[in-house]
Order: C-alpha cells, then structure tokens, then sequence
C-alpha cells in the first residue's frame, strides 16, 4: 500500500516540476547571498524569473551560450559563490559537456547544473529539445553527483539540499505538469531512496509479499503506482521506490530490495543505456546478480507529441511496467 | 598594487626569463613530450607577471586579496610550472617531475594538484569564461584584487571564447585583462592559414573591448599595458603580446612545428648551450 506521506489527491493535483526549483532558489537566496543564477536565454521557461526580479545584483544572463556559462560558473564557483545554472538539459548538460567536465567538474567547483525539459515528456517540442541522454553524460563524469526529483514539492527539497550541499551536482527537471505525488512530510534526503509503495505493509498474507521492486525516477513513478495497483488486483506483490539521488545510488537500500523481492524492474524518461536502470544493474552484477528489465527509451529518440501519448507510444505507461514485472518474474 | 619599474627590476625579470626558458627546455627533455614554442615564447610575460605586476604571496598562494592569474592555453603550463617554482611556489628540484606519474605538475595544470594553480585548463577557449565569474565574484564581494587571464591566439577559434568576450563586454568586466600570445602558429601551421583571425585588434574593438598592442619580449612595455589597463573603467582591456614562438632558441623560433613537440637529447643540449650564453650575458650585465 502506499506510504501514508504520498498526496492523497494525486491522481487531481498537478504541477510542473521546475516550478518546485523555481520556489526553491528564491528560499535559498534569501538566505545565502553566496547564491548566484545564470541563464542562457530561457529565464522564465526554466523559472529563475523571479530570482532574477528578486535579486538583479546575483542574476546573469549570458545569452544564448550554455558553453559560456558553465565557464563562467565554474570561475564563481570556486571564488565562494554557489552558482546555479540553467537551462534545457539537451543544451546544458549537452551542449556544454565538455566545458562542465573540465572546468566544473574536475576543476571541483562548486557549481548546480539543472537540467530542464528532460525526458520525451517535454512533448511538442519534439526529440531535438527532449534529453534521454542526460543522466547517462552526467552520472559517468568523477566528481559530479545526479539527482531526478519525481514532483514540484520533491524539486524544491532536492533543490534546498543541492544548494546546501557542497560540489558540482546535476539535477534533472521535468517541463509538463506531472502529478504531485509527495506532500511537504515526505522524508528526503539526498542519496536515500525511499519506498513509496509496499505491497506487504501490515500484513503477513503471503499473496502480498513483493515479488518485484519497481524501482522509478522522475514523474514516471505515477505510472509505477498505477502499475502497483494493477498488479496487487492480479496478487502479485510489490515495493515502488523513488531513486531521485542517482548518483551516489542508495546501495544498501537496493541490495535490501534485491534480498526482499528478487526482482527489478527501473523505469526512467530516458535512454535505457545509462541511466537509473544501468546504475541499478551495476550494482547488482557485482554485489547480488538479481533478473531485471528495464522500461526506458529503448534506444530510440522520441518525436512531438503531448507527454502522456508519449509515454503511451513509447512503451512508458504503467500498462508497459506491469508486463516487463510479469517478464521479469518468470526469470526468478 | 604595482611598483614603479627600476632598471634592477627589468633585468631581474630578464634573467627570470631565460631562467624559465631553461627550465622549460630541461622538463621538457625529461618529459620527452609537451609544447615547446609558446612556453618559450610566453616566458616574458611570465616573468613580468610573478616578479613585478601580480601582486601575491609564494607563501600563502591561498591568500585571500590575491591576484588571480588563469592561464587558460594550459598547454604552455611549463613555462608556468617554472615560474611558479622560481617565485617560491614549490621547490624547483620537482620540475623534473614534469608528466611523470605521482606528480603535482600534470601535463596539463590542474587546480589543487599544484600550489599557484587557479584553473584546471587545457582544454581551450574556457579560460576567459573562467576569468570572468572569477572577476564577477570579486565584483560581487567589493574585493579589490585583479585577474589576469592568459590566452593564445589559436584558441581564438573556439566558439565557446567568444562567448566569454561577449559576456565581458555586457558585464563591463574592468577587474580583468586578457593577454594574448598572439605567435601566429597552432599545431597544424600558420594561423592565418589554418583559420585567419586577423584583424584580432578590430575584432576586439568591434566587441567592445579596449585593445593595448605590445611587444611580448619587453617587459617595460608588458608592465606599461598592465598599468593602463588599471586606468579603463569602462571597459574589459585585452592587450595582444606579439611574440616568437620558442623565442630564446633559434632553431625553434617562428617554427609551428615546435607548437606540440619537445626537444630530443641532441636538440635540448643545442638549446641550452645557447640559453647558457644569454645567463652569461644577463648575470655579465648584472
């Protein structure tokens, strides 16, 4: 069943993902004056507008030129102030990559890249602005952390945490509104993931032991609890965890999850190659070989579209998550 | 805050300078890899920054009221390696140690490996990019302290530099002075055949930057544009340092294909036979 912090409206109470960043960067630059914004030409569609209003003294926008800015804040970052940039995830961390792994990353600055419009269900814009490779380009540089908020109240407590921590992170944001899936109770710390859904919650019936762990990033865990909920009717048990800290991934939680459940399934709006699932399977291969599939971009860049007819094309609904549980399972 | 120039301290820089030259000529046959004509080339320059315009403090390289000096063509770090060790940064013994494993002079510098290093670069065109949010932050924390940011005419090809210059010229940026070497060569040959940069003046001035024009050997003329440079306000000042690749050894000066390469055993021995006689000079002249 579903863990008593998770909205009890969710399935009516939507809210874009930025939005929870955009909330966050005005708290915390209210209290530390060390924080910084930069933008390349898409201030308010990556919600630093407001900063910008509130604090015109620590904002800059450096036009269109991502390289630029993450030159430009891997030079602050490491005089003292806490940059963030911010922009589309396709141009930063993508078109910059090589300036964030040499002047921010290996340089140790301290710098925040948050990457908007991630995943296919950024929509109409079509596959050139939908970043499926991101957690993949970000997750394999040293020194860099990552990090996939699953709703707006999720963004703005992973944004409090980034800016509060020390070093380069990267953190992925969703453009749709997405269900609001957390409450402001939800715990949340970085590099802990947590179970959001565990079929086996106070009962001992054997029916309700979790046969999978559906292990999800990003708005896509709605479609995990649908799937959840599906399979439970089928008597088929499960446990939904939220990995929003990528990297560094949660170990001990996913060889516990290997031990309870003996299955996995990740689901991610992004490439199969690299991403959450890959990080899980790394860990597994080594510490406790345990059968898994993986519902992802299989490979493919997506096209235009709204986001849930997306997901629906691409094999991301909950419909896809239940079967690839019922593949794995027969693997056990 | 700079000093006024005496004749003792230019022949002082001077004698820097073709000290660093040396140095530079032995890492390099040690390392037996590395870019020989722009660290031979820029050693001018260098001497003049450590020994009379930066102010800053061997000692305490952390210090807080510093000036910043990001060497953004990380490739000609040993000129920068060696200056660093002559100014009391590191014992100059470590030199040697140049590309070799366990060292903390990486072939490319790295911040943090080596004490002096602001910057990771090698990489090109990110430096200025790096000298501006350095010089952003000083603006933003009232600190009076300059940064300086050493550039070569090859990496004038990266887009990602000209974001920089645009940026400065919007930001006003007057707490930074750009140095270019301009030598004329990259690796694969001449400039302006590889990709012609020139007017470089009036690309600068079109960008809304205040240009200074020097030679890149005379230290009395480095210092002097460093010093004006102080006096622009309005503007991000960029001074063009004309200068000879692998100037000091003649048989690799205004040569492109020392841009990458080190001297052999026969080749540095040449080299340092006639970088000998100018210490001879300098010390006679002393």
């Amino acid at each position: 069943m579903l863990k008593d912090f998770i909205n009890k409206n969710k399935d009516k109470e939507m809210s874009a993902v930025r939005n929870g960043f955009g909330e966050a960067i005005i708290e915390e630059g209210e209290k530390n004056k060390d924080i910084v914004v930069i933008t390349a030409d898409v201030t308010e569609s990556t919600r630093c507008d407001k900063f910008a209003e509130k604090f015109p003294e620590r904002f800059f926008n450096v036009g269109v030129a991502e390289q630029g800015m993450a030159s430009v804040a891997a030079g602050l970052g490491i005089s003292g102030k806490i940059p963030f940039i911010s922009s589309y995830a396709v141009f930063s961390p993508g078109r910059n990559w090589e300036q964030i792994r040499t002047t921010i990353a290996y340089n140790n600055s301290n710098v925040k890249i948050a990457g908007h419009h991630a995943g296919i269900m950024t929509g109409p814009d079509g596959a050139t602005h939908q970043a499926i490779e991101d957690i993949a380009t970000m997750r394999v540089m040293p020194n860099m952390k990552v990090i996939v908020p699953c709703d707006a109240i999720e963004a703005k407590k992973a944004t409090i945490a980034v800016a509060q921590m020390w070093g380069p992170i990267y953190i992925r944001l969703a453009r749709e509104k997405t269900p609001i899936i957390t409450t402001d109770s939800a715990p949340f710390t970085l590099g802990k993931a947590e179970t959001f859904w565990d079929s086996s919650d106070g009962t001992k019936e054997k029916a309700k032991m979790p046969q999978v762990c559906i292990a999800a990033c990003g708005p896509l865990i709605a479609n995990a609890f649908t799937a959840a909920e599906i399979l439970e009717e089928e008597d088929i048990g499960s446990v939904v965890l939220n990995i929003h800290t990528i990297k560094p991934l949660d170990e001990q939680k996913i060889l516990e999850m290997a031990k309870k459940c003996g299955a996995f399934v990740s689901v991610e709006d992004h490439n199969i190659i690299g991403g959450l699932g890959s990080a899980i399977a790394e860990i597994l291969a080594v510490k406790k070989p345990t059968p898994m599939e993986f519902v992802g971009m299989q490979d493919i860049f997506g096209e235009s579209g709204n986001s849930w007819e997306l997901v629906e094309k691409y094999g991301l609904s909950a419909k896809d998550i239940v079967q690839a549980v019922k593949r794995v399972i027969k693997r056990k | 805050m700079t000093q006024e120039i005496t004749e003792e301290k230019l022949k002082l820089i001077e004698s820097v300078a073709t000290e660093i030259r040396i140095a530079v000529i032995k890492m390099l046959g040690i390392a037996g890899s590395g870019h020989s004509a722009g660290s031979l080339g820029m050693a001018d320059v260098f001497a003049s920054l450590y020994f009379h315009i930066l102010n800053h403090n061997p000692k305490n390289p952390l210090w807080e009221d510093r000036d910043r000096l990001i060497l953004s063509n990380g490739h000609i770090c040993p000129a920068q390696y060696a200056v660093l060790s002559l100014a009391g940064y590191f014992p100059v013994e470590e030199l040697s140690s140049l590309r070799q494993i366990n060292s903390r002079l990486q072939g490319h510098p790295h911040r943090g490996s080596l004490p002096g290093i602001e910057t990771t670069s090698g990489p090109l065109g990110s430096g200025l990019g790096q000298a501006i949010g350095i010089a952003l932050a000083g603006k933003l924390d009232n600190k009076q302290w300059r940064v300086y940011c050493l550039l070569s005419d090859g990496e004038h090809n990266e887009g990602n530099h000209w974001e920089a210059v645009m940026f400065a010229n919007k930001m006003k940026i007057n707490n930074l002075v750009a140095i270019v070497d301009r030598n004329y060569i990259q690796i694969d040959g001449r400039t302006e055949d590889i990709m012609p940069l020139e007017s470089l003046r009036d690309k600068y001035i079109t960008f809304g930057w205040h240009v200074l024009e020097i030679d890149g050997h005379n230290p009395y003329e480095i210092i002097g544009a460093t010093n004006e440079a102080r006096a622009i306000y309005e503007k991000s000042t960029v001074i063009i340092t004309h200068t000879t690749p692998g100037k000091g050894v003649s048989f690799m000066e205004n040569n492109y294909l020392w841009h990458g390469k080190a001297p052999n055993e026969k080749e540095e021995k040449l080299a340092l036979e006639e970088l000998n006689k100018k210490t001879k000079f300098t010390e006679g002249k002393n």
